[in-house]
């Protein structure tokens, strides 16, 4: 596949990078990239990954598009309230890049139809804001040996980790089951800084861009923790030893998709 | 002694337990923490009896569920 002389001048600045090149472009124009839910992490992953030429974006989500979303999730226009969100989300990534792919799922992930969406897709981002789907995520990514990039936001922080099959903790190995519901504030209990999702989202971004490219080191093994009242980073490195996962382990006691009770943000799931 | 506690420098007396120093911390839904003591992972069932020594290095991990 030849370049346009369109997309050479739109990759022209990455392509000028050594870690990207031609070759590198070309790997972003034929990957495929899942982003579930189209929200505060999953508008900028989503925006970004169509800005550098991912060739074909999944997007999941089952919402529609509310008002008090438009703080922070910047896929979405005011014109788009009432339109489901991976619809609004399209157009939005469409009308940024013709070159980008974009295939919609209007549903909500579930133990019956994870593994049948994510099994055409080189990378998963987990834009959720519930433990139910980021457990889902996490071993249906473990199962189907698909690398995704975790993250969490709320109030002014942040958290990120990526999991590569065969190369370290996966989500469960930190934490092994989620919360009861209500133990844990959700972002519409407790708020979130609209910037945050920017933030994360972008840093989920880059870790697919890197993956596709094969370029400098992934947060495997990391959990990258942002702060950004006192405007701090952390990286927290991670057990290397993942032999008594409950799913990733040596020998798993979890061999099928879990479905547990929601408990999410903005009251319908993803 | 001294130990380190998420990445700052802290000094504690000695035979401080893993329960003690999440009390002293004000960790938040301290019963849904994830703790690393020398990056291994602690069982919850063992943060009473874990007696901390000097230079351990000792990570809270929190759940973040949003993302919205």
């Amino acid at each position: 596949m030849a370049f346009t002389n369109e997309q050479i001048e739109r990759y022209s600045r990455h392509i000028i990078l050594k870690e990207v090149g031609a070759k590198g472009q070309k790997k972003l124009l034929n990957a495929k990239v899942l982003i579930i839910g189209a929200g505060g992490l999953g508008a900028p992953a989503a925006m970004y990954l169509a800005a550098a030429g991912i060739g074909t974006i999944g997007i999941a989500d089952a919402d529609e598009v509310d008002l008090s979303n438009l703080q922070r999730q910047i896929i979405h226009q005011t014109k788009d309230v009432g339109k489901p969100k991976v619809d609004s989300a399209k157009e939005t990534m469409e009308a940024m890049n013709p070159d980008v792919k974009v295939v919609t799922y209007h549903e909500f992930i579930t133990s019956e139809n994870i593994l049948d969406i994510i099994k055409d897709y080189d990378f998963i981002i987990d834009g959720t804001d519930n433990f139910p789907a980021k457990f889902l995520i996490n071993d249906a990514c473990v199962m189907a040996k698909k690398p995704f990039s975790h993250a969490g936001i709320i109030r002014f922080q942040g958290q990120l980790m990526t999991y590569v099959p065969g190369q370290g903790p996966c989500y469960r190995c930190v934490f092994k089951e989620p919360p009861p519901k209500d133990a844990v504030p959700t972002c519409k209990q407790a708020g979130v800084i609209g910037a945050m999702g920017g933030v994360i989202g972008s840093l989920q971004a880059m870790e697919a861009v890197k993956y596709i490219l094969g370029v400098g080191e992934l947060l495997t093994g990391w959990l990258l923790t942002y702060d950004a009242l006192k405007m701090q980073f952390r990286k927290v490195k991670l057990p290397s030893d993942t032999h008594n996962c409950d799913v990733c382990g040596d020998n798993p006691t979890i061999t099928e998709l879990i479905d547990y009770e929601q408990a999410e943000c903005d009251g319908v799931g993803l | 002694m001294k130990i380190k506690v998420a990445g700052v420098k802290k000094e504690v007396q000695d035979g401080l337990t893993v329960s003690q120093l999440i009390i002293d911390e004000n960790v938040e839904t301290p019963e849904y923490v994830t703790v690393t003591v020398n990056d291994e992972f602690l069982e919850n069932d063992q943060f009473d009896s874990t007696v901390l020594n000097e230079g351990d290095n000792i990570e809270f991990l929190y759940f973040m569920g949003g993302g919205q």
